[in-house]
């Protein structure tokens, strides 16, 4: 209990005194989660879209696949990606390894799988009311896609959203990838990793309860957006 | 485009024959009512006829040509709308059309006024009432400027004052030069809106005649039991 | 209006990524060194790399890991300098061939850290083997890394001095975490357990529980660390110039005297001695 109760004191503490450091990992976690989110919305929405809306041999296989992979272990993605971005690895002269944009590519791969495979369902289901009207005007299967993703949307920002959170929450992939250099790749979780090994619980808990407020702040705002324009479109 | 020629059409699904063996010519001009019982096959001659599903076996052939895609519509019992403006949902059409962009904007606009539509123009298609969003459909389609209309039991969900509102607009698309196609279980609407019937029973054509001969001479047992109410119609 | 929309979204994702991956990896002047854990979390370069970089305008990018880790990751090229703390297996390196030298720098020292209430019986000893047997006697819970780590290595050989092969001969009491030196000790605490530490680690640890120092001092409890530049002739783009500019500052008077300046509460943690050619 006093651990808590000290940890809350310590998250009060950062918060108002605006850390410096503090603000400098902030300020990294939401680049690089915020980025790869991005990157993996460009990449798994249209990806659902077109599973969803094509039909071709493997396709059952595949959405299984999807689902699958919606459980990638980050560790293991880490694992994959360093071993690939190493210099001994194929891409190793990108340089890009301990940097963060060898974190951004490690989380954009854990999450396409998620955005990919809940878009493919809410776009399937809108697929059975829509599809015979798209085709009655005239609509391929690209243009269903297109349509579809863009009436779904407020179905796919909840979708998005669940990306960044597992994105923003992970640890096992961006510490491998990034290293957690001081100043450098070090992120919130990583920085809660690092407090709990040192034994500094108070201040991992307090970080923890700053990174928590983050992701409910960026949940609550992005409902409250999407409240207000559903109520305009219906 | 016409005349519309079915020859031996079947359409079987899971060994069930939905169709069985229909042919039938279509031409311009009289306005053609499809009329039978429930389960009768309507619907599915509807979709075979307007593209949407392809026969099992015989073909479907416009003025000779087998893909007579182009120049035709479809308004269905449950008009289904796009999450956006009224007036977006029939610009959508026009731009699948290949529309240009000011045309567009002034016919969808032109078309509302024609169906009374025009003070909802801005307002998101999806909170329209069930007789507005038929109207809409149905403005949607005819802003198309199709040779041919198909409806599917247009007015099934709608009550009596929407019903005259849609019988009344089909009445002016049709004077505008379109054909129109429509199936019906209600034997009064048939009666005021039709002036060929095709009656259908089992998948079957079962007779074909001008409207006033069907009421009163049917040819066809299944038709005369039909118009007296023993077969079911919903 | 579409269109508007679709370019002013691409060009903002365009920035959004370039944003992301911009400061760090467009070419600074910087070098990687991969350490240890337990030195990162002794706060030593915190204090340290910034003389370095105010004097050479060079960073210091320290990756820290398992000392067996550091040496995996400098062998695939990752790492610019090495910076570890077990002299076998930074010979070995030297000889595969994947470092140009070794040089010693500095030292701290291990400790027997355990539970007050002391159930082997070891309190104040100044003999490490002997109380590890009797810490094997006593079949009293000890927490291992068991991580290839440099304390682990020192901690295996330790046992190995007393006479016991731990793989073959630990028991139950003996728990084989598989984790670094903070993650360790919060175990061991925990478990109210006996664990070998490097003082650093152990003075700036908060969660000590019951835990105090009960061995010290034993001259087979110095931890020697060595520094080595990574191959250029193995991996052609190592920084080999900045690499050696860090060796050299680390093992010059000035290096050695911000070393031996760095204390956590009056108390120094590392001992520089890259005068003894031995080490």
């Amino acid at each position: 209990m006093g651990e808590l109760l000290s940890a809350a004191g310590e998250a009060g503490r950062l918060i108002g005194g605006l850390d410096p450091k503090l603000t400098e990992i902030v300020l990294l976690s939401l680049r690089v989660s915020l980025t790869a989110v991005v990157l993996a919305s460009l990449l798994g929405l249209p990806l659902g879209a077109a599973v969803a809306v094509a039909r071709f041999p493997g396709r059952q296989p595949l959405i299984v696949l999807l689902n699958a992979l919606m459980g990638l272990p980050p560790v293991v993605v880490g694992l994959l990606v360093y071993l690939i971005l190493s210099r001994a690895g194929p891409l190793g002269h990108f340089g890009i390894l301990f940097t963060p944009a060898a974190m951004v590519v490690a989380q954009t791969i854990l999450i396409v799988p998620i955005v990919a495979a809940l878009s493919r369902q809410v776009i399937e289901d809108a697929w059975q009311e829509y599809h015979e009207q798209l085709r009655s005007l005239g609509a391929g299967q690209f243009d269903s896609a297109a349509t579809l993703l863009w009436d779904t949307r407020f179905s796919l920002v909840t979708i998005v959203l669940a990306g960044f959170g597992r994105a923003a929450a992970e640890v096992g992939a961006v510490m491998i990838v990034g290293g957690n250099i001081d100043g450098v790749t070090r992120v919130m979780t990583t920085a809660i990793a690092l407090e709990t090994s040192k034994g500094d619980l108070p201040l991992a808990l307090g970080l923890g309860i700053v990174l928590l407020s983050l992701v409910l702040g960026l949940n609550a705002a992005a409902y409250w957006v999407k409240e207000a324009a559903q109520r305009r479109y219906g | 485009m016409l005349p519309l020629v079915l020859d031996q059409v079947s359409f079987t699904v899971n060994g069930k024959t939905i169709i069985d063996r229909v042919s039938v010519e279509i031409t311009e001009g009289p306005r053609t009512v499809i009329l039978g019982p429930n389960g009768a096959g309507k619907s599915v001659l509807m979709r075979l006829c307007h593209g949407l599903f392809a026969p099992t076996s015989g073909s479907i052939t416009w003025q000779g040509e087998a893909n007579g895609r182009k120049r035709q519509a479809m308004v269905f019992q449950r008009p289904v709308m796009l999450r956006r403006s009224a007036l977006a949902n029939i610009v959508y059409g026009l731009k699948l059309a290949g529309v240009s962009p000011r045309e567009r904007q002034l016919r969808a606009r032109d078309v509302l006024e024609a169906v009374g539509l025009e003070n909802v123009a801005d307002r998101p298609a999806r909170v329209l009432s069930g007789g507005e969003q038929q109207r809409l459909a149905l403005a949607r389609a005819w802003a198309l400027g199709p040779e041919v209309l198909f409806l599917d039991e247009p007015t099934a969900n709608l009550d009596p004052g929407s019903t005259r509102e849609i019988e009344s607009l089909i009445g002016q698309v049709r004077a505008s030069g379109t054909k129109i196609i429509m199936t019906t279980h209600n034997l009064g609407q048939a009666k005021r809106l039709g002036d060929e019937i095709l009656f259908l029973a089992d998948g079957r054509l079962v007779e074909r005649s001008l409207v006033s001969q069907f009421f009163q001479q049917p040819a066809s047992a299944e038709a005369a039991a039909f118009i007296r109410g023993e077969l079911p119609w919903s | 209006m579409e269109l508007i929309r679709g370019r002013s979204w691409s060009f903002m994702l365009m920035m959004l990524v370039l944003s992301a991956a911009a400061p760090t990896s467009w070419a600074q002047r910087f070098i990687t060194v991969a350490s240890t854990t337990s030195t990162e979390q002794s706060g030593l370069f915190k204090h340290l790399l910034p003389a370095f970089q105010k004097k050479t305008g060079i960073e210091v990018r320290v990756v820290a890991l398992g000392t067996g880790q550091a040496l995996d990751m400098a062998r695939r090229g990752d790492a610019d300098v090495v910076f570890v703390h077990a002299k076998g297996a930074e010979e070995k390196f030297i000889a595969e061939g994947y470092g140009v030298k070794r040089t010693p720098v500095m030292y701290n020292d291990f400790v027997l850290v355990g539970p007050k209430s002391d159930p082997a019986t070891v309190a104040g000893g100044k003999d490490i083997l002997d109380a590890l047997k009797k810490v094997k006697a006593a079949s009293a819970p000890f927490v291992s890394r068991g991580d290839r780590s440099g304390t682990h290595m020192a901690e295996v050989a330790l046992w190995k001095s007393s006479g016991i092969d731990i793989e073959k001969e630990k028991g139950p009491w003996y728990r084989d975490t598989g984790q670094g030196m903070g993650p360790a000790l919060n175990t061991a605490s925990s478990m109210n357990g006996y664990i070998l530490t490097d003082r650093a680690t152990w003075i700036s640890f908060k969660n000590r529980g019951d835990l105090t120092i009960v061995v010290e001092g034993d001259k087979r409890l110095f931890n020697q660390y060595g520094v080595i530049l990574v191959n250029p002739a193995k991996h052609a783009h190592v920084k080999k110039e900045m690499g050696q500019a860090f060796i050299d500052w680390v093992i010059s008077p000035d290096g050695q005297k911000n070393i031996a300046d760095y204390k956590i509460g009056g108390e120094q943690l590392f001992f520089p001695n890259a005068n003894d050619q031995g080490a």
